[in-house]
């Protein structure tokens, strides 16, 4: 192996030897390197992405094919740093008015991503489970990031507690279809694989239920309010936005290349996960007081939603996941910086009903939210119309009509809530004001808002990539 | 442009103007605009009613195509024939002098203009109404005036019995209405065309032509006509659908002489006379319209005698005399239908709005039981009581004498099978006729003042604006019935005046048979008007404690007089209550317990119970999360166990 056959990986590098750089400056010049940290990992962030987009076009293999670089990796890597890189960005100033001086953010947060590089690069369960696991520890970590708050540590401990018994599950799935295909590579397992025998399926079963873990998909999603709620928002929002995309692409690998001939078994799964979501997200979030909470269960609502394209296990089915995700990542960065602009005197401010009369008192803010929320419902022209949509389309040609009526109506109740908020905002009597929102925060904002209300105009460039995306998978 | 533009859209165009910039105007431009377009289309009215009445410029105004779709084509055209002339000259005529009345009647309303706007929207539906050259402009016209009586009859929309009647007048119109557009689908369904002439030409055609209908199959021109009719009916207030006209005296009193005596109620009897070719060849129909007009005319009259409203009375008085109209509709004496029509519409329009000019007088006291020696007080308008009084009473050589005594003539010369009752019941309500309408003169002016002394002291005399109106009507009351009697009711005369505008073949002869009738018959009505003087004479005038005895004695026959023979209570039980029930069923079980329950509000309901389940779900216990999962592998797996792997 010559140091020039590492070159696919080397965004992937260039994360993680930056991470070890920046830990070492933090280490050596204390909290009050800090600054330096957060700008150093939006450096790497940036770099890894250039790299990126220069890396040719054709796949690659690495490492005896355990890892592969092709457009699906590529554009699963360019979401996940820019979910990373928004989240970094809207800390700086939550940091400070929190008096956080906690460099270890930045890192920790550069160490998942490396994870989530890895895990959608991975084509053995091997490198599966390391990427899964290298983002898993670091997430642990900064869900308790705030260790004085008891929520904060709490949401940490829960998620280490539960994420530690999905693991066990993975790894579970993962040792049962090596024992019945006798290989660990997806190529290979789906060579393997040509019906589905009990064990096999049971393996299946159980990888599915770690995975579905990591994208919080019903019935292993009861984990996401609480550590949505109980994290630093800035952390939800990351949790929210790359970790989710990752784990998307993850399990839509798995099932794609490593179980395309018993596509039937692992249909249904997700068939009943996706399902499962998009109705008790959408029954869920009604109930909920506190913004992160409801966040926590749109979140699950629209996992279901995407993994409704995953189920007819088509290009197209794929090519509607990965537009979902995009626009999902889009709206969800631009809604968690509203929660994290929802700041008084006193503190961070959680509750929906302190939202009252936002278009009011802060007009342009109450504007871009209530777009965002409309996009979350799904309602035309604006993007998330356009993500469920795609979906739905593909459901309805690979002849899943049931899963397409339910996710309508799931949709359609799940208007509701995001709709209820419009209403606080707009008809409801002037709550007090919130503080003026941080700059960083407010570029978020602009840039999900833009690209959510502006989506419509010039959609092609996202679909075509999407597209060539989900075709290097079959 | 004709005259005939102008007589039909001047009101129009007063309605428009005090209508819609009524309030910028202010109320005195409003009334100016509007009553003189009218006395503008009323002078036209009488140069067009003797252009075409004794010189026959009969013509055909098209104005444009209405409706045109598949078969059925619509023009909107103005006929103007001696029949559409008659009426033009009453509708303009009376509506002119209401609007000048009006303006002293009404001359402490706030709504002036919009009232103004009302009268003059009436005006040109009912004009629009009688140039109608086809069934559906006919009827553009009829839902017109229906509006516009349903808007002045609730113009005190403060008032709760207003708006009350305003809405009886509505629906019990619906009813006549929707049999009225179901004869005009039944003419379009067996001729193909709605057009009077086409339709004309066609009648004989469709003679022993069935209809199936029902499951059974009718004779077509009898089922077309007796549904036409029940439009009519509405319309006029006939026996059955007449209990929205003494409601509608709670509209103001010129509204009630302009629209529930002289113009708009006649509409019905306007629309038979149009029709009468039609009606000609469905004999069955006329006895049916005969019979109807017999017992309107001898019903209403009963319950005439014992009401104590000033305008209760003459609006029973309106409606018996338009019996008489059908009576003579229905025994093919159109042209004395008409001329009854002609000569009422200035009478009763006189008693009406003297009737108004005692109200206003009175200070808005109706009640004649607390009325009582006004003569003295306000004798131009008793004197025009008077005229009218002795008009619609038939006393000899006044209007009424000549055209009630011909109904009465030509119902005893008629050969249908109701002729001879209708011949009986006109006759007894001439005589009833006679008795109320003094009783009310009586009550009203003579005897001792039953007034408290405040009111009777400050009785005053109407504004001259008020009596101009009087006298006009009271010299048309007093001289049209002789001036037009020649053109209305002899043979010759009708043939020359009315030509085709109404039925007329070769063996018509009933013209012809009632002047042929035995001598004591034209006196009858003359006696029986001067029997009922004389008893109201001796009941108000010489012994006035004798009708109070009366009452008591006969208290059964009195209060089911007094009730109008039971008609609000019969329909109430019938139909309003059950309508009502129905309609609360449909409302509390249909719509708010079915429908809401199950529908908006059950579904928010159930998503509510949903979602409270799903997060009490969430409790906030590691092992309850860490159960969940393992409940959902351990769901798969079994599913994956009982279905089988594949």
């Amino acid at each position: 192996m010559t140091l020039n056959s590492l070159m696919p990986v080397l965004p992937e590098l260039v994360v993680v030897i930056g991470a070890m750089l920046l830990l070492m400056l933090g280490v050596f010049r204390g909290e009050g390197s800090t600054p330096i940290v957060e700008v150093g990992a939006l450096v790497v962030i940036a770099i890894a992405a250039v790299l990126i987009f220069m890396q040719p076009s054709a796949p690659a293999e690495l490492f005896g094919g355990s890892i592969v670089i092709d457009a699906f990796a590529r554009f699963f890597k360019i979401l996940i740093l820019i979910g990373a890189a928004a989240a970094l960005v809207m800390s700086m100033p939550f940091w400070r008015n929190h008096k956080l001086n906690r460099f270890e953010f930045s890192v920790v947060v550069l160490l998942s991503v490396a994870g989530m590089m890895v895990m959608v690069s991975a084509r053995d369960l091997i490198a599966l489970y390391l990427g899964i696991e290298l983002m898993s520890l670091a997430l642990y970590v900064i869900a308790a990031i705030d260790r004085e708050n008891v929520r904060s540590t709490e949401a940490g401990l829960k998620y280490f507690v539960l994420g530690a018994l999905s693991s066990g599950m993975l790894l579970y799935g993962a040792s049962l279809v090596y024992g019945f295909t006798g290989t660990v590579s997806f190529a290979g397992i789906a060579a393997a694989a040509k019906s589905p025998s009990t064990g096999l399926v049971f393996g299946i079963v159980f990888l599915f239920a770690g995975l579905a873990f990591k994208v919080s998909a019903v019935p292993f999603h009861m984990w996401t309010p609480d550590v949505y709620e109980g994290a630093p928002t800035p952390v939800t929002a990351f949790f929210a936005a790359a970790p989710k995309v990752a784990a998307i692409a993850l399990f839509v690998r798995v099932a794609v290349s490593a179980f395309p001939n018993i596509a039937l078994s692992w249909q249904q799964i997700i068939v009943f996960i996706s399902i499962a979501s998009m109705v008790l997200g959408a029954f869920a979030a009604i109930g909920q007081k506190n913004i992160k909470r409801l966040l926590a269960y749109s979140s699950i609502g629209h996992v279901g939603f995407a993994l409704v394209g995953l189920a007819p296990g088509t290009a197209e089915g794929v090519s509607g996941v990965l537009i979902y995700m995009t626009i999902y990542l889009a709206m969800t960065l631009g809604t968690f910086a509203v929660v994290i602009a929802m700041r008084r005197d006193g503190g961070q401010i959680e509750e929906i009903d302190q939202l009252a009369g936002l278009s009011r008192t802060q007009p342009v803010m109450a504007f871009v939210l209530a777009a965002l929320l409309f996009s979350l419902a799904g309602i035309p022209p604006l993007a998330g119309f356009f993500a469920k949509f795609y979906v739905f389309l593909a459901a309805i040609q690979g002849k899943f009509y049931a899963l397409a009526v339910i996710g309508v109506l799931a949709s359609v109740v799940g208007a509701y809530y995001y709709l209820r908020i419009v209403k606080i905002m707009y008809i409801d009597e002037p709550a007090q004001r919130f503080l003026p929102m941080p700059r960083a925060v407010a570029f978020v904002l602009a840039l999900s808002g833009a690209f959510t209300i502006l989506f419509f105009v010039y959609p092609g460039p996202l679909v075509a990539a999407a597209d060539a995306a989900a075709k290097s998978l079959f | 442009m004709t005259m005939y533009h102008f007589i039909v859209f001047l009101p129009l165009a007063g309605a428009l103007i005090a209508g819609l910039f009524g309030r910028v105007l202010g109320a005195r431009p409003s009334e100016i605009v509007t009553t003189v377009f009218l006395m503008i289309a009323a002078g036209l009215s009488w140069v067009a009613f003797f252009d075409v009445g004794f010189y026959g410029k009969d013509l055909r105004v098209p104005l444009f195509t209405w409706i045109s779709a598949g078969d059925l084509k619509v023009e909107w055209a103005l006929r103007v024939d001696t029949l559409t002339a008659v009426m033009l000259i009453v509708v303009n005529s009376v509506s002119a002098l209401v609007h000048l009345y009006s303006i002293g009647y009404m001359h402490e309303d706030p709504h002036r203009p919009r009232f103004f706007a009302y009268l003059s929207l009436f005006t040109f539906a009912m004009l629009a109404l009688v140039t109608a050259d086809n069934l559906v402009q006919l009827f553009f016209g009829w839902e017109g005036v229906g509006l516009a009586s349903y808007l002045l009859i609730g113009f005190w929309y403060q008032k709760p019995e207003a708006n009350a009647a305003a809405i009886k007048a509505f629906v019990v119109n619906r009813v006549g209405d929707f049999g009225f557009a179901l004869g005009i689908f039944a003419v379009f369904a067996m001729i193909g065309s709605v057009g009077f002439e086409t339709i004309f030409a066609e009648a004989k055609s469709l003679t022993g032509k069935t209809i199936h209908i029902f499951g059974g199959n009718f004779d077509a021109l009898t089922v077309i006509c007796l549904l036409l009719f029940v439009g009519a009916m509405g319309k006029s207030a006939q026996f059955l659908l007449h209990t929205w006209l003494p409601d509608a005296m709670e509209g103001p009193t010129p509204v009630s002489a302009l629209i529930h005596a002289a113009t708009m109620v006649t509409a019905g009897v306007f629309m038979v006379a149009r029709l009468s070719p039609l009606f000609e060849l469905a004999p069955s129909a006329l006895t049916v319209v005969t019979f109807f007009g017999a017992t309107t005319a001898f019903f209403a009259a009963t319950v005439g005698l014992v009401q104590n409203d000033i305008k209760r009375v003459i609006a029973y008085s309106t409606c018996s005399q338009l019996g008489y109209m059908f009576v003579a509709m229905g025994v093919g004496a159109y042209s004395v239908g008409m001329f009854h029509l002609f000569t009422h519409a200035a009478f009763k329009a006189l008693l009406f709005l003297g009737a108004g000019s005692v109200i206003h007088a009175m200070h808005h006291e109706q009640d004649m039981r607390n009325m009582g020696g006004l003569w003295k007080k306000i004798p131009f308008t008793y004197a025009m009581m008077f005229i009218g009084t002795i008009a619609l009473t038939g006393f000899p050589f006044t209007a009424g004498y000549f055209s009630k005594d011909a109904i009465i003539e030509a119902a005893f010369a008629g050969h249908n099978s109701m002729a001879a009752y209708a011949f009986y019941m006109t006759v007894i309500a001439a005589a009833l006729t006679s008795f109320y309408s003094w009783r009310l003169v009586f009550m009203t002016f003579h005897g001792e003042t039953r007034a408290d002394h405040h009111t009777y002291d400050h009785a005053h005399e109407s504004p001259l604006v008020m009596l101009i109106p009087l006298a006009i009507l009271a010299t048309g009351a007093l001289v049209l019935g002789f001036a037009f009697k020649g053109v209305f009711i002899y043979e010759e005369g009708v043939e020359k005046f009315f030509r085709h505008s109404l039925f007329s073949h070769d063996n018509w002869h009933i013209l012809h048979a009632m002047h042929e009738i035995p001598g004591w018959v034209p006196w009858l009505p003359t006696v029986m008007m001067a029997g009922g003087f004389l008893v109201s004479y001796w009941f108000y005038m010489v012994n006035p404690r004798l009708p109070v005895a009366l009452a008591k004695q006969q208290d059964v026959l009195y209060r089911f007089l007094l009730n109008k023979w039971y008609f609000d209570e019969i329909y109430d039980f019938l139909f309003v209550r059950p309508a009502k029930a129905v309609g609360r069923f449909l409302w509390k079980k249909g719509d708010g317990w079915l429908i809401d329950g199950f529908g908006p509000n059950g579904v928010s309901a159930r998503v509510l119970d949903v979602t409270r389940g799903v997060v009490r779900l969430q409790t906030g216990y590691l092992y309850h999360y860490a159960f969940v999962m393992l409940i959902g592998v351990a769901a798969l797996i079994t599913w994956f166990l009982f279905k089988g792997a594949a």
